[in-house]
């Protein structure tokens, strides 16, 4: 079989608690171990001194718009941009057309994606069928397709009753249900966060509330059910500090923080900018302080991109007919190096928790850890890499980036998964 | 604040902008320069009534994506005082139903040769993303509720002739602030000129966070109309807020109506504006609108050489010609 070895590199692997500079071995598929292994041959090396070894990245919060909206993104180039974003495993949300609501569709998910042959995408089933709210989708039959937990994202689940039920019928196959916590009266109309911009650039607002009281909906609800409660995209203080709470109680509840909504506030809409429009929206830097302060205490366990691609020609209106959502796959790494880790929020180790273990662990997925006979998933990171980022050079077919020109440091410099080289994909370092 | 009181009027600037998207990006001296403008337009036209040459080759077309009368109809009569040709289109929608997007019309009707393109949208922003996509000048005639420069100016220069003043005034801004961008323009003209501004309506028609502009909050009309030296009745904006703001017109009408019962709260020589169209008997009864102390008229007027002193800027001339 073959081998191969990663010398020399800052190993960095939360689910084993291991950061040390060593060599990584892997063989065929799978990782063979760390350190000396005298009965091994590598045939091959790959020299990652002064670069960071870990998992390959998890993010559980994707778009990849297949099928129904092929003309933003496919599974083929959604994973393609995961790849080259240092990320070998997405979780992909069911707001597709139609709606990932069914057994076959969730294979359908699977086969696109070993066509495709790129990162590993896990798809997450719809709550409701069609995504409509009314009634429970097949949930049993997503499972055995492969779903691997539950929401309807992009819409919130309006009836507390259905919300109930979910959270009660998820506990027998223990998948999470995935929170997408929006008061749609509250946002009804709005097309940024509500306070003194919204104001000053006559926008129709969408207030913190909006999202606050449906995460204690939601949190109130998991308490009642005992269900596994996961709240997407948390987006304000009030929601980091509800979260914080209910795990003091013992509520089994994460959260989950997005690179845009730690590093951009709503004074970006300024220039009203369509790319900077999304749902929830950029809130104000409390919220920001807020979101860093629960990304840094572990409230908010999990960092995903809400990777949210729209055509450009969708996207270059006017900002009230925009639709909501900016890409961030290709952006993750680097943004959250220069947001968390260069002003010593976090360490290596404490970020890339919640893009391995953690996320693996709210998915019940077997990935996300270096340890001996796991899928070899394995990224190096270049952390000192300085770059710019251009969305023209981007895998993602889409290019809602609002990044565009930012100088940053760090990104993913070789990727394998299932022990084949991914990225790179000409194969050379 | 003091400072700023005790200031001279600065000088005339010279005009360096080739759009008027708002009157948050303009300093005071660039207000006075088109203050002043609109003054010499205002005697000129008084004096001759006859066509000015300043524009004359020049092409100014109404890019109207939202319905209007008066302020279309100043700007294409402003432009044709200044000998510039004229077009309008008004698309009420039609080419976004064609599936054109707003920028792809605009840039054909550019790709004609225009100069300047006076653009009004219900979208916040939409003047300033077309002045990113085409070359020629932009004047925004109302965005959403976000500015309508224009608007502003003509309500400031009303005040300056018949007060003949600004700073050190108290001027009221009544009604539907939140939907209002007759509201923003006159907040951040007023307050560069040193006005003291207190806007009034109720609570779910005055966002909370407007005191941050510098302007004061009040919910009961009849307290602060004896302070006031303006009261500037604004529009219910029916078609841009959602429903269930007020319970009744009848309510609002009760609340912050104008009517003579009320007015003789204020100072005898209040001055009355109101950037209509008026919804008469809600905002302001018919007899105090087309009473003493209303301007409402003298404002249309004004309108027409502040447009001319707007166009004539941005299309570059310099110092008027006699």
């Amino acid at each position: 079989m073959h081998t191969l070895r990663i010398s020399n590199g800052r190993v960095i692997d939360p689910s084993q608690g291991i950061d040390q500079v060593t060599d990584l071995w892997i063989r065929g598929e799978t990782i063979l171990g760390l350190g000396p292994q005298s009965d091994a041959h590598a045939d091959r090396v790959i020299d990652a001194q002064g670069k960071i070894v870990c998992p390959g990245l998890i993010d559980m919060h994707v778009h990849l718009r297949e099928p129904g909206r092929e003309e933003d993104e496919t599974i083929a180039t959604g994973t393609a941009a995961a790849l080259a974003g240092g990320v070998t495993s997405v979780a992909c949300m069911p707001n597709t057309e139609p709606a990932l609501d069914s057994q076959a569709s969730a294979e359908f998910v699977y086969l696109q994606a070993a066509r495709a042959g790129n990162a590993n995408v896990f798809p997450v089933g719809a709550i409701t069928k069609g995504r409509q709210g009314q009634e429970l989708a097949e949930i049993g039959g997503l499972v055995e397709g492969g779903a691997v937990a539950f929401t309807d994202d992009g819409s919130p689940v309006v009836s507390a009753e259905i919300m109930r039920r979910a959270l009660e019928y998820c506990r027998m196959f223990n998948k999470a249900v995935l929170s997408h916590a929006e008061d749609l009266e509250l946002t009804r109309g709005g097309v940024m966060h509500e306070g003194f911009e919204s104001m000053r650039l006559g926008l129709r607002g969408m207030p913190a509330a909006a999202e606050e009281v449906m995460v204690h909906r939601d949190i109130i609800l998991a308490e009642l059910t005992g269900g596994r409660l996961h709240i997407l995209h948390v987006s304000t203080a009030g929601s980091v500090e509800l979260i914080r709470q209910a795990r003091r109680r013992g509520v089994q509840v994460s959260g989950e923080a997005t690179p845009h909504h730690f590093t951009l506030t709503d004074k970006c809409l300024r220039t009203f900018d369509s790319n900077y429009k999304m749902a929830p929206p950029l809130r104000t830097e409390q919220d920001v302080q807020a979101i860093i302060a629960g990304l840094k205490d572990g409230t908010l366990e999990v960092i995903a991109t809400d990777h949210a691609p729209h055509a450009p020609e969708k996207k270059m209106r006017e900002l009230d007919q925009a639709p909501n959502g900016i890409i961030g796959l290709e952006t993750l790494l680097p943004i959250c190096v220069m947001s968390l880790i260069e002003p010593g929020h976090l360490t290596w180790p404490q970020l890339l928790e919640k893009l391995t273990v953690n996320p693996a662990r709210v998915l019940g997925i077997d990935r996300g850890t270096l340890k001996p006979g796991a899928k070899a998933d394995v990224t190096v990171v270049d952390p000192k890499v300085e770059w710019t980022i251009d969305p023209n050079l981007f895998r993602s077919k889409s290019r809602n980036c609002p990044f565009a020109g930012w100088k940053v440091r760090g990104r993913a410099s070789t990727v394998l998964l299932n022990g084949k080289l991914k990225y790179p994909a000409n194969g050379s370092e | 604040m003091s400072v700023e009181l005790a200031a001279p009027e600065p000088k005339t600037v010279m005009w360096t902008r080739r759009h008027l998207l708002g009157l948050e990006d303009l300093s005071r001296s660039e207000l006075v320069t088109i203050l002043d403008r609109a003054e010499q337009f205002t005697e000129a036209s008084q004096r001759h009534r006859k066509k000015l040459t300043n524009l004359k080759g020049k092409v100014v077309v109404n890019l109207f994506f939202e319905p209007s009368t008066r302020t279309r109809t100043s700007f294409g009569l402003a432009a044709k005082r200044l000998s510039a040709d004229t077009i309008d289109f008004t698309t009420g929608g039609s080419s976004l139903s064609k599936g054109e997007s707003f920028i792809d019309t605009a840039k054909n009707i550019e790709a004609m040769g225009i100069d300047v393109m006076v653009v009004r949208h219900s979208v916040p922003g939409a003047p300033l993303l077309l002045s990113q996509h085409v070359n020629c000048g932009i004047i925004n005639a109302g965005d959403g509720a976000h500015e309508h420069p224009t608007q502003g100016l003509l309500d400031i220069f009303t005040i300056r002739r018949i007060k003949g003043r600004l700073d050190g005034l108290t001027v009221g801004l009544v009604g539907d602030i939140a939907h209002s961008r007759v509201a923003r323009s006159n907040i951040h003209g007023l307050l560069k000129f040193g006005a003291k501004v207190i806007v009034c309506g109720p609570p779910t028609l005055v966002p909370q966070s407007i005191t941050r502009l510098g302007v004061e909050v009040s919910f009961r009309l009849n307290d602060i109309l004896p302070r006031c030296d303006v009261i500037n009745m604004l529009r219910i904006q029916f078609e841009r807020q959602r429903n269930g703001l007020f319970p009744s017109v009848h309510e609002y009408a009760h609340l912050f109506g104008m009517d003579s019962e009320r007015l003789k709260l204020a100072k005898p020589d209040i001055l009355l504006l109101a950037p209509g169209p008026i919804n008469r008997g809600v905002e302001i009864t018919p007899e105090v609108a087309d009473g003493p102390h209303s301007a409402i008229l003298q404002q249309v007027t004004n309108g027409l050489a502040v447009r001319m002193a707007v166009l004539d800027l941005l299309c570059g001339h310099s110092p008027m010609e006699e």
